[in-house]
């Protein structure tokens, strides 16, 4: 129990930490404008990383329609405060995101249930599938304009309303984190460590699997309507499988199954594109070097040799 | 009305071919490495800017241009699997996909860097005239597109079925370990896989850019991802399922867009696939798989 408190403590401190210093960059001037537009897109990215880790890394199972989840979560919420530009701002804003999240769970939800049949390859494929259909019909719809997308969204979550955004940023995070150190997170842990022996010790395979998939879509949900709040303007094609795949960058690179790992490569991801600007097309060549670098180099006798030793087996995978 | 019908038909036809084409090579790949392999889509691209260089840039005749391509996403795919997959071979199917997917990306975003984003517009190989059969007009390029990819599937048929290196692969995706202790080298079989897959999505790049006349670094993704669609709805792993399932998606897709909507199109066709693989999850000719424990 001691060592939980010293560790909760820890995390509360270097949350307050990377509050305040945050906080002191924006109001302090330091930051041009440019690097201050980075800093909810930093946190939009660390939710989409996180919850999709708990699909892909704690679960075991390839979800490539992360972005579509995200998109439902943007569409939504941007279309209620659009409509409801009459109420007071933080009361259309609470709708927005709240109905965002909700919506996104229900579809993950209905992307659920296929998961029961479905494993691997198979699942990753209609996930994939899942997310190309939202896209193209958010493009057929009229009301959310089409692929000419949204516009004039207002901007209740930019950097001006910073703190809104790193509360509810936590918020996952601690959500998570807390699900996956709980009875319910070993159980989908032993999902993926092997299935069959899991479903023999009397765990419910399918009703763990229907509600890592909510869960995820829902911050994925809640993302995408943080998102949709700061840049003002949606369009489908920001929510295509190459948006997806980023968030698996994110998730591979910090280490499946490693919630620290995904929100440390999704800092270092999000910044650094912004020091090779005018090179953005290097930066899709750096993903895919990183996926399959990251994949060769897990599954290498290297790697293998490194973990035996005593000094790196310390900092290796924390479960 | 009917003549109309029959001519979205023939449409459909001939894209769905191209997709038979290029679903074979998943098919292919994925019974002998039980991988999916993402970049194979990209390999369409891949060739149609082969074509494009060894034509415009080297200023080839059309049939060396032609055999160059098709020999170029050969070696390509065959150092894809060195590279990427072999070093995965034992690892878990998670880490396989996710090297697919770098791989896939990586090809795009190195033609990117190559060729520029701006579509290079290529005028087909294949001469365009309309030929009229009846009251139906079918153009030269499906005519081509039909007949090539009916030849490339007997010959694909007859190379499995009746020589000894077919019968090696149809060894290997059985059993891998069986194979090797009956004296069959997997390694090399593993790349003819990927050679021979290859070059079939070679072909269907040509037949592709030759409809499309337009190139751009990402062009290989869609029909690649639909391809898949249409070796999952045939059954993956099975050849003869990857055509039926091409042409099939072909027709649905041809149809829709002809009836529905264009827009709604690529939804239908990936709502096809959830639907038979919720239904029928080993696909249209697949074989159950029983898993021990």
């Amino acid at each position: 129990m001691k060592i939980l408190n010293k560790k909760t403590i820890f995390n509360i401190a270097i949350m307050l930490l990377a509050y305040v210093l945050v906080f002191v960059l924006i109001n302090s001037g330091i930051l041009s404008r440019q690097y201050k537009s980075l800093i909810v897109p930093i946190c939009v990215n660390i939710m989409l990383a996180v919850s999709l880790n708990l699909v892909t890394g704690f679960l075991g199972e390839l979800s490539l329609g992360h972005a579509g989840f995200m998109s439902i979560g943007a569409y939504t919420s941007a279309l209620i405060s659009i409509n409801t530009s009459f109420l007071p701002p933080a009361l259309s804003f609470f709708i927005a995101v709240v109905c965002g999240c909700v919506l996104a769970a229900v579809f993950g939800f209905l992307i659920g249930v296929p998961v029961l049949r479905l494993r691997g390859d198979y699942l990753a494929i209609v996930t994939l599938a899942f997310g190309e259909i939202i896209k193209s019909v958010i493009n057929y719809l009229n009301f959310t304009g089409g692929s000419k997308g949204l516009s004039k969204i207002p901007l209740y979550s930019d950097y001006n309303n910073f703190t809104v955004v790193f509360i509810i940023m936590v918020i996952c995070i601690v959500l998570i984190s807390n699900l996956i150190n709980s009875r319910d997170g070993r159980a989908i842990k032993s999902i993926r460590d092997n299935d069959i022996a899991a479903e023999s010790i009397g765990i419910k395979i399918s009703k763990y699997k229907v509600s890592a998939f909510v869960i995820a879509a829902a911050f994925a949900g809640l993302a995408g309507s943080l998102y949709a709040h700061n840049v003002g303007i949606i369009k489908p094609n920001i929510f295509d499988y190459n948006k997806s795949i980023e968030i698996l960058v994110f998730v591979v690179l910090g280490g499946m199954g490693n919630i620290p790992g995904s929100i440390i490569s999704a800092i270092i991801l999000t910044v650094l594109p912004e020091f090779l600007r005018g090179a953005d097309n290097l930066r899709m060549l750096l993903y895919a070097i990183v996926l399959i670098l990251m994949m060769i180099f897990n599954n290498s006798k290297f790697k293998a040799n490194l973990s035996l030793n005593k000094t790196f087996r310390k900092l290796g995978k924390e479960d | 009305m009917l003549i109309n019908f029959i001519e979205q038909l023939i449409n459909g036809l001939r894209t769905g071919s191209i997709y038979a084409l290029i679903a074979i090579g998943y098919t292919m790949v994925y019974g002998i490495a039980k991988m999916i392999n993402f970049a194979h889509g990209d390999i369409i691209m891949v060739g149609a800017y082969a074509l494009y260089f060894s034509i415009s840039v080297l200023g080839l005749p059309v049939p060396v241009a032609l055999l160059l391509t098709v020999i170029v996403c050969s070696v390509l795919g065959v150092l894809i699997e060195k590279i990427a997959y072999k070093p995965l071979r034992k690892a878990q199917p998670l880490a396989v996909l996710i090297t697919a997917i770098g791989m896939s990306f990586f090809l795009q975003s190195s033609s990117l860097l190559i060729f520029g984003s701006t579509p290079i517009p290529f005028q087909s190989v294949i001469p365009n005239e309309n030929i009229k059969v009846g009251p139906v007009t079918i153009s030269s390029i499906t005519l081509v597109t039909l007949i090539v990819t009916a030849v490339a599937m007997i010959l694909l048929t007859l190379f499995i079925n009746k020589t000894k290196l077919g019968s090696a692969m149809r060894a290997v995706s059985e059993d891998k370990g069986a194979a090797e202790l009956m004296g069959i080298n997997v390694n090399s079989t593993i790349s003819m896989t990927f050679a021979i897959g290859s070059a079939l999505a070679a072909v269907a790049g040509i037949l592709y850019i030759s409809q499309y006349q337009s190139m751009k670094p990402t062009l290989g993704a869609l029909p690649g991802i639909k391809a898949f669609v249409a070796a999952v709805l045939g059954g993956i792993g099975s050849i003869p399922g990857a055509m039926l399932g091409g042409i099939l998606l072909g027709l649905i897709e041809s149809v829709s867009k002809a009836y529905i909507s264009t827009e709604l199109a690529d939804a239908i066709v990936f709502g096809v696939l959830i639907v038979v693989l919720l239904f029928r999850p080993s696909g249209l000719l697949g074989k159950k798989k029983i898993v021990k424990v």
